[in-house]
This record gives structure tokens, C-alpha cells and sequence, in this order.
């Protein structure tokens, strides 16, 4: 499994609020958009949806800019 | 929608045409002060799809040598809605930047800077609508690496795109009049044109360009992009602007602060001049005294 672009040792079938806690990210973190395999991962999701053991995950949040 | 109302600035001047004022007059949404364009303050409101603002000033929160400074200067500004970014969690980021936003009670404009295609713009105001919880989205497609130039046809079909998905789009523009009106066209409800490249600080380098898409569309106008100092900010109100988005012009100054103070100010100025109506342009002097009663000597 990719996470942010690096190799990750997310076992598979973790769900994505899972992985979200071992970053350190609240559940309920403000600011935060998960990806995975191109898609938006909607949060009503993280909670249930398994993360497959090829997936490519991209845990977005707000950085200064623009 | 085309003001009907007279109002003080349409008769006004760049170079030495009078423009037209394709201004939107924010009927719907300023109620009475629609008719004179002005409030109690003596300040007009200005309203983006249907959300007044009552700065005219918009902010990027790049650049700033610390959150605590940022949070100061967007005070001094007084702006409404700060542009922010979408980038990779960093385990190591300290502070969060919502919450410093959230406690200055500033809006967020997310933005997809940094993508070089339609497809990834698209997913980019996805997450930021899932991210942020709002259907705004400072669009941005970059077409060249050196100049940061918008690539017009991505962008153009990324708008479209966004516009079908219910997205609230500003798409970040070259001063093409054609292709702010094709923006429109396809629904976005403002056009963000350059005056100069990003972080250039060069200031609006084709002024009748800028006053040319004011006159084309009669969604507001916000100049992005140039900005150097204050003069150039109160130049792009003085052409008809509707509001000015700055973003290294305050983050990289010696003192950002400051500078946030000055280009709220120039912007306030720029726009009384707007709507006060400057007077035309003419080679030979046009006396301010009168002749008559003038002694005659010998």
C-alpha cells in the first residue's frame, strides 16, 4: 500500500479511520480529505471502508497557499 | 445582469475611453443599497454569488514567515475569505492552520494550486469540498512552470466540469477578455485575472486588458496575481475591479503586517475613486481658476 507517496505497512483490510488515528489525525479532524485510487473517499466512509492491500492512499490536508 | 441605476463611477475613465460598467449591482443581495452603491459606512458591499463581503480584499495565507503573523495580517486586512492550499498530511506541521483561521473567523477559499491538468483540478475541489465543507473553489490549472501562466483549455474544462458538479467556481484567469467571458459562459460566478504573474510583484502590466474584462462579463472581477504594493492594488479598483486578491504582496513583505493595513487601504481608496469618477485624460491643461475678474496690470 502507497500512503502520501511513501510505502506503508498498513496491513490490508484496515479501514481508512484507522489509518487516519496512527497518523494522528482525529477522527472528526477538521480540514482533512482522504483519497484512494483517484477517488474521494468521503468521510461517511472512513469508518467502514477496508483498505485494499494495493491501494494508493493520499491523506490531503489544508496547507498556506494561494 | 446590467445596473439599470446610474451610479457614481460608471462615467468613468481609463485612458480615454469611458467604459462601460458591466458591474453587477448586487440587487438581490444589497437590497437598498443596490441603488446608490454604497452603505451606511460609505463603503459598498460586494457580493459573490449571492454571499456579501464587505472587504473587497482577499487574501492568500502563503508565504507568511509564521501562523501568528498571518493571523495578525489578515486582522489588519480585514478580509473575509483567505485562499488555502491542499497538500499531503505532514506528521511534523506545527499548528493547525484551520483552527488559527477558524479563531481569526476568516472564510476559506480552498484552491488547486499546483495542478497542471483538468482531471487533477477536479479531484483537488473534490477533496476540498470534503475537506472544508463548501462548494467554493479557487480554481487553478498551471500550463507553464516559469510563468505559472494558466493553461486555458484545461481550465476552461475544468470550470465546466465543476460548474455541472454544483462547485461555486473563481477560476484563476489570464487577462484574456475572451476567455473570462467563455469562464462565465460555462458558469463560474467571478473571473480572477492576472495583472502579472504569480509572485512577480510586477503589478497589472496591460490595464486596458483588465478594464476590457470588466466591461465583457458581468460577474464581479478580482484581480489575482502582480500584486507588488499598494498603488498597483488601488489601480485594479480604480479600473473597475471588484475586488483584489493579494497574496506575496503582504506574506513577503519586510513587515506583512503592515502591508496588510496598506492594501486595505488602498483598496478602499481605489474603489471610492472608481465610484467618485475620475476625470479624463487631456494633453493641454485645463485651467482650475477661472479668468474672469482677473486684474489687469498696465
Amino acid at each position: 500500500m502507497i500512503v502520501n507517496g511513501r510505502p506503508s505497512e498498513t496491513p490490508p483490510g484496515e479501514t481508512v479511520a484507522v489509518l487516519l488515528r496512527r497518523m494522528g489525525l482525529a477522527p472528526d479532524a477538521k480540514g482533512v480529505a482522504v483519497a484512494v485510487d483517484g477517488e474521494v473517499l468521503p468521510r461517511a466512509c472512513w469508518d467502514e471502508f477496508a483498505l485494499p492491500g494495493d491501494a494508493r492512499v493520499e491523506v490531503l490536508t489544508a496547507m498556506q497557499g494561494g | 445582469m446590467k445596473s439599470v441605476e446610474h451610479v457614481p463611477g460608471e462615467d468613468n475613465l481609463v485612458g480615454e475611453e469611458p467604459i462601460r460598467d458591466g458591474r453587477p449591482t448586487g440587487e438581490d443581495a444589497c437590497g437598498e443599497h443596490a441603488l446608490t452603491g454604497v452603505d451606511q459606512r460609505g463603503e459598498d458591499a460586494l457580493t459573490i454569488a449571492g454571499r456579501a463581503l464587505s472587504s473587497r480584499l482577499l487574501l492568500g495565507t502563503g508565504g507568511f514567515p509564521s501562523l501568528q503573523v498571518m493571523a495578525d495580517a489578515i486582522q489588519a486586512s480585514e478580509s473575509e475569505l483567505v485562499t488555502v492550499a491542499l497538500r499531503r498530511v505532514d506528521p511534523n506541521a506545527r499548528g493547525s492552520l484551520v483552527d488559527v483561521l477558524a479563531q481569526v473567523g476568516v472564510g476559506l477559499l480552498p484552491n488547486t494550486a499546483g495542478c497542471r491538468t483538468a482531471r487533477d483540478a477536479v479531484l483537488t475541489a473534490k477533496l476540498a469540498r470534503e475537506a472544508f465543507a463548501t462548494d467554493w473553489i479557487k480554481l487553478e490549472v498551471i500550463g507553464d512552470e516559469d510563468t505559472l501562466l494558466p493553461d486555458a483549455p484545461e481550465l476552461l474544462r475544468a470550470a465546466e466540469e465543476l460548474t455541472d458538479e454544483g462547485f461555486v467556481v473563481l477560476p484563476y484567469t489570464t487577462d484574456d477578455p475572451v476567455l473570462a467571458k467563455r469562464l462565465v459562459d460555462v458558469g463560474c460566478v467571478a473571473v480572477m485575472p492576472l495583472g502579472s504573474p504569480i509572485g512577480s510583484g510586477m503589478g497589472i502590466r496591460n490595464p486596458y486588458n483588465i478594464a476590457l474584462i470588466r466591461e465583457a462579463v458581468t460577474v464581479p472581477v478580482v484581480l489575482d496575481a502582480g500584486i507588488g504594493t499598494a498603488s498597483d492594488a488601488a489601480l485594479a479598483m480604480e479600473l473597475g475591479c471588484d475586488a483584489v486578491m493579494a497574496a506575496s504582496a503582504i506574506s513577503r513583505a519586510q513587515d506583512p503586517v503592515r502591508m496588510a493595513d496598506a492594501m486595505r487601504r488602498a483598496v478602499a481608496a481605489g474603489r471610492l475613486a472608481y465610484t467618485a469618477g475620475r476625470i479624463p485624460r487631456r494633453t493641454y491643461a485645463t485651467p482650475s481658476t477661472p479668468d474672469e475678474g482677473l486684474a489687469r496690470f498696465g
